[in-house]
């Protein structure tokens, strides 16, 4: 377990996504789906990406996941894993796995969503391995 | 056989500086456009067609055409990365074979070694709509490619090994070419026992940083009789996008499964006809799973497929990227389509180094990606021809 983690970036906010970033304050994360199309996509936008439709809802999603794959960056002042996680729901976000061995990590393995406070006061979901 | 061909590149000019501390970037700019002008034999006051991307300075094409004093009635200014000029070789040809110009001229130039500048730059930040959901998580080019190479292993069984078989090959051509940054030959042991940067990629697994640029001159089929058999047709071009898909994320092809076969069915080649190929190279990784998309080989036979030195000329099936690539050569303004292209015409015209130019090349293929292979990319296919392909 990696005791020190990086300093995390305030995230780029806008009026589709102001939503998403105050439910991470409140350990939520929230993903879109469409009404139109039923379908669920991420990043999280007013359009649904499958159909244009304008017509789109937040709900939350369970947090629960698999590594799709990842990488530990080694040429930083502290190392950490970027990664892909793809969710219950079927989409995949870009994410940190934290709270992790560096070099025990494995696509397939199972994560739940946790938070970590960002320059600037907000709360970026990142992932850490199911115990 | 004489194949037909809407638009030739006439000219071509690789700057050979790799670290230019005492010129501009619009200095960098005329410089190479005058070199593949004077290569083509033709004059800036023939070029009635600009194509360049975000990194000539300026608005669009019109700031750079002013300081290099065209006079144009056609300029494009597409931008997807480092594969910007291979789909500058489409546009060229589609806008000759429309008539709205007769001579293009495309130019690459940049410094960031000069600037001190990391390979992800900061700009239009504006409002990109996914910024807020990857900056965060420190995204940098080496470890979104090493995610894509990760994930091919897990599915394919990639190694290591085999990936470090596409820097040997590269550092086998680098050595004959003296403006390489790197010309010593390595081995896949130097490879895999270099330092690991973002697993699994180690620093050999990595294009170098340079500065410079190239520039190339795409002529109709009138200007190029008047030139003569030093031009290289243009017999197909393809180009795609590739994205995340709305969070169904692959990363293990690249925009080259459809940029591919557009271009080969346009050329109405395939790939066993290719006697050379010019793949980008921005990592070992990119080159692997090109060459599975472009149809080489089947996907996930990429490992067994660049083993045993079968990219190195002279000795493998498919010589690629014989001026040592962007792994081991060049990647100006870390951008290398422009090299791509130029290295294809010289092979085809046979100015490659001798010590590999491939004998009787006659049809070859360029290929450049542009953005992210681990996230976002503009991809482009062209291929090309010998004067008597
Ligand atoms: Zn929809």
């Amino acid at each position: 377990m990696s005791a020190q983690e990086r300093t995390y970036p305030e995230p780029a906010i806008s009026m589709e996504t102001e939503r998403y970033w105050e439910a991470t304050k409140q350990g939520k994360l929230l993903l879109k789906k469409c009404n139109s199309c039923d379908g669920t996509y991420f990043y999280p936008r007013a359009t649904c990406p499958h159909c244009l439709s304008g017509d789109t809802d937040w709900f939350e999603a369970s947090g629960k996941g698999k590594i799709y794959t990842y990488s530990v960056m080694r040429r930083a002042q502290v190392p950490y894993a970027i990664a892909y996680v793809t969710l219950e729901e079927g989409v995949t976000m870009m994410t940190n796995i934290v709270e992790c061995d560096l070099d025990g990590l494995a696509i397939d393995q199972e994560v739940e969503v946790t938070f970590r406070t960002t320059e600037g006061d907000q709360a970026l979901p990142v992932f850490r391995p199911v115990s | 056989m004489s194949r037909s061909s809407k638009a030739y590149i006439a000219g071509i000019y690789e700057h050979p500086t790799r670290k230019a501390l005492d010129k501009t970037i619009p200095q960098l700019h005329a410089e190479v456009a005058l070199g593949a002008l004077q290569d083509a034999g033709l004059t800036k006051d023939d070029v009635d067609g600009y194509f360049c991307d975000g990194d000539a300075p300026g608005l669009g094409g019109a700031s750079m055409a002013e300081y290099m004093g065209l006079d144009l009635t056609y300029t494009d200014t597409t931008e997807t990365g480092g594969s910007s000029y291979v789909l500058h070789v489409g546009h060229a040809m589609q806008a000759i074979a429309a008539g709205k110009c007769s001579v293009a001229l495309v130019t690459l130039a940049g410094r960031p070694r000069a600037e001190g500048l990391a390979t992800l730059g900061a700009r239009n930040r504006g409002e990109v709509p996914e910024l807020g959901f990857e900056l965060p998580y420190g995204p940098v080019i080496t470890n979104m490619y090493g995610m894509a190479a990760m994930r091919h292993m897990h599915e394919y069984g990639t190694t290591s090994e085999q990936l470090a078989w596409i820097k040997v090959a590269a550092s086998h051509h680098a050595q004959h070419n003296e403006h390489a940054m790197l010309r010593d030959v390595v081995t896949v042991e130097d490879v895999v026992n270099s330092p690991m940067i973002a697993d699994p990629l180690h620093r050999l697994d990595c294009c170098v940083i340079s500065d410079g640029g190239g520039a190339l001159v795409i002529v109709s089929p009138e200007v190029a009789k008047s030139i003569g058999d030093r031009c290289v047709k243009i017999l197909g071009q393809g180009e795609a996008i590739k994205h995340l898909n709305a969070g169904k994320v692959d990363l293990t092809y690249t925009g080259a499964v459809k940029s591919g076969p557009i271009a080969f069915e346009e050329a109405n080649l395939t790939p066993a006809d290719m006697d050379y190929a010019s793949i980008y190279d921005s990592f070992t990784i990119t080159v692997l799973e090109t060459i599975e998309d472009l149809g080489f080989c089947a996907k996930g036979e990429g490992g067994k497929f660049v083993s045993d030195g079968n990219l190195i000329s002279g000795t493998g099936k498919l010589p690629f990227n014989t001026d040592g690539g962007g792994l081991c050569n060049n990647h100006p303004s870390n951008r290398g389509g422009m090299t791509k292209v130029i290295e294809a015409v010289r092979q085809l015209r046979g100015e490659a180094h001798p010590k590999v130019q491939v004998p009787d090349c006659t049809l070859a293929l360029a290929h450049g990606t542009g953005g992210s292979i681990g996230t976002r990319m503009g991809s482009a296919t062209v291929i090309l021809g010998s004067n008597d392909a």
